[in-house]
């Protein structure tokens, strides 16, 4: 394969291994910026990706055609990861117990609960999701070189790819150009300012934290539907994505149009531990894991010490209950 | 209230937690055999190949005589000690282990319950009432690469690989070996994840491998995710632990595949009457302990010529032809095994190199 095609693969490779991370990510800023810490990413993309494999193994079954119910897969997994989000908001907000405690029980509950549900509901352990989302393509066309690699990097990819590029656009406008997102900003903030102009915190917070959970719960389903993906339940599958999320948050300072450059650069370092290995280029494998760890570190860092702006971007009030008698 | 609610949350959580380790409750008269497994049946590979094993064992014995107690999920570290003593006061009499890395505490358990009969999978400390088992998994791989060196037409062959231990480096070799028995020119290029199970990844490696001009794609991982690539791209693939063409129907040529029963039945019955005997169990295509699945005669080239050749093979090792006999080069074109040598078993178990044909290193 000439350079550009190997490329152009990698990119392709990449996007569609940032995704997962992607969406998760998102959702983790959203809910964030509300001013709730949720470190139960994992645990949410586990209940994700266990209802997509169940719904979309039951809706194919069902003859339904597959690109809707591949959409329904998604639309269920984001309700599941909402759902179990719920309960870590209920004990957050309406308890006002100590988030980041809340949120490591909910990454071990959601991962043992997943484990458990596949235990009692799969009964054939070769069951399979034959028919996902399918790659299309856009690009094919252009023929400048280079830049057709790289259109054709994030234009060939699936329906659910497609969809995490629009997300970031709409949550980025959200938060940054809507009285909405103004309102999702302040109670991160300066929660007793925004109650003092009349916006319901509590409830607030209650929907961003479940909207951040539906998209960890489709950051699970896309590794069990996309293109990309196996087809295949199995206890361990999420390995470690929702805390590289958590990470992403911070290296992206609560930024969606941010995130989404770091989630493709954990993408890159994911599609080269196999690519570094064929055209060798370096064969390492266990230095190869270490990647995305180091160029998350070194990118912090050197953002942090050459950034003139000290502001980080983390909300005034991240993880700090609020309570309206107490201010 | 909310102390209420506190504590119906509590209920969930332990709910939650206990009932992810145990299974069904048993009865006393019929003799328990305790099992702890690395991972879960429904991963479709080890563990589903060693679960599958022991219920046909039973099977055979009799559902009357003898049942499983199972723990799932048992960690390599000290907590597969309370594992393993739960279920001897469950009332275990025989206690199987199906991961290396259980040995140090499964000596030690050995020494502390003598009554107790012990089977470790893969290890290799014994004792009085301490067994060993593993099969040359590597035999059927040799098979299984007659039938992926007569496919292949671009002479590349991806091999997806999880960890740089002696176990998968001995079935590359085997494989491998096996390809150029048929194909000297064909070459087997091998990629590591450093994952058992991470199916996106692993899809992804043989991804790269079938776009770097492989078109059979073998692999030594826990999920069917290097099959599924093969098969989206249309192009073919060599399965492992079952058979995977359940997985991907229109890409799977064969498996090597472990049938666990061979050794689980005579092992269980010599607990289960007392003539239990320290050993070192290691067989392989002889046993019938390994072997290959249907070849799918559809796909493959030329089937009935293959066929004839992996079944005169198949014989030849079943009457004890070893598939490392020399002379056998590494990859750096050193001479690992001398012409008219054959590797001893402690070669095979410490084997960490590969053999000619292999484009690839081992890291350390």
């Amino acid at each position: 394969m000439s350079g550009l095609n190997i490329f152009q693969d990698l990119l392709v490779s990449a996007v569609a291994m940032g995704t997962p991370i992607l969406f998760a990510a998102l959702g983790e800023i959203i809910t964030e910026k509300s001013g709730v810490q949720n470190l139960g990413i994992e645990g949410m993309m586990y209940i994700g990706a266990i209802t997509a494999f169940l719904t979309g193994l039951a809706l194919t079954a069902a003859g339904l055609p597959v690109l809707i119910a591949m959409i329904l897969v998604v639309l269920l997994s984001a309700i599941a990861g909402a759902m179990i989000a719920s309960l870590h908001a209920y004990v957050c907000l309406s308890l006002r117990a100590n988030q980041i405690v809340s949120g490591l029980a909910l990454a071990i509950l959601g991962t043992g609960l997943s484990y458990y549900i596949g235990t009692v509901f799969i009964t054939d352990p070769t069951a399979i999701i034959s028919e996902k989302f399918t790659r299309f393509s856009f690009a094919d066309g252009v023929t400048i070189p280079f830049v057709g690699e790289i259109l054709r990097g994030f234009l060939n990819q699936d329906l659910l790819v497609y969809f995490s590029y629009v997300a970031v656009i709409v949550v980025w406008f959200f938060i940054y150009k809507t009285q909405k997102g103004l309102n999702l900003r302040a109670i991160g903030e300066n929660p007793g300012a925004a109650d003092a102009v009349g916006v319901n915190v509590k409830l607030s917070r209650y929907i961003y934290v479940m909207i951040g959970g539906a998209f960890a719960g489709i950051g699970g389903a896309s590794l069990i539907i996309s293109a990309a993906s196996v087809g295949q339940w199995g206890q361990g599958m999420i390995a470690g994505r929702g805390w590289i999320a958590i990470a992403l948050v911070i290296f992206a300072r609560w930024n969606p149009k941010l995130v989404i450059w770091g989630a493709y650069l954990f993408g890159i370092a994911m599609a080269l531990e196999s690519r570094a290995q064929i055209y060798g280029w370096f064969d390492n494998i266990f230095i190869l894991k270490m990647i995305p760890y180091i160029v998350t570190i070194l990118v912090l860092l050197i953002t942090f010490i050459f950034s003139k702006q000290k502001d980080i971007g983390e909300p005034e009030s991240l993880a700090k209950p609020y309570d309206r008698e107490e201010r | 209230m909310k102390k209420l609610l506190w504590l119906g949350l509590a209920l969930v959580v332990f709910a939650g937690v206990t009932l992810v380790g145990c299974n069904d409750t048993s009865s006393d008269d019929k003799f328990k055999v305790g099992v702890i497994y690395i991972g879960e049946p429904g991963d479709a590979g080890w563990t589903y190949a060693h679960d599958n094993g022991l219920k046909a064992a039973v099977e055979a014995i009799g559902e009357d005589k003898v049942e499983l107690v199972i723990q799932q999920n048992v960690k390599e570290d000290q907590s597969s000690t309370q594992a393993m003593e739960a279920l001897i006061n469950q009332g275990a009499k025989a206690i199987f282990a199906t991961s290396f890395g259980y040995m140090d505490y499964i000596e030690e358990l050995a020494a502390k319950y003598p009554d107790v009969y012990f089977f470790h999978c893969s290890g290799y400390k014994t004792g009085e009432n301490l067994s060993t088992y593993f099969g040359k998994i590597e035999q059927a791989r040799y098979l299984t690469g007659i039938v992926a060196g007569n496919q292949t037409e671009t002479n590349e062959i991806g091999y997806v690989a999880a960890m740089p231990i002696p176990e998968v480096v001995r079935g590359i070799n085997g494989f491998t070996l096996g390809v150029r028995s048929v194909n000297p020119n064909a070459t087997v290029k091998v990629i590591w994840t450093n994952t058992w199970y991470d199916p996106q990844v692993e899809k992804d490696a043989a991804n790269a491998l079938l776009k770097d001009g492989a078109d059979v794609i073998a692999q030594h991982q826990d999920t069917a995710g290097p099959q599924i690539a093969a098969q989206d791209a249309g192009k073919w693939a060599i399965g492992y632990n079952s058979d995977m063409s359940l997985f991907a129907p229109g890409a799977t040529l064969t498996s090597a595949i472990w049938n666990w029963e061979v050794y689980y039945e005579p092992a269980i019955r010599s607990a289960m009457d007392g003539t239990f005997a320290t050993s070192s169990y290691f067989d392989g295509l002889d046993s019938g302990v390994v072997g290959i699945a249907p070849l799918n005669m559809e796909l493959i080239k030329d089937a009935a010529a293959v066929k004839a050749t992996v079944d005169e093979m198949s014989a030849k090792i079943h009457d004890g032809y070893n598939i490392f006999t020399g002379p056998i080069k590494d990859n750096t074109g050193k001479v690992v095994i001398p012409a008219g040598e054959e590797a001893t078993v402690d070669e095979m178990l410490s084997m960490m190199y590969l053999v000619e044909g292999v484009i690839g290193t081992i890291p350390n």
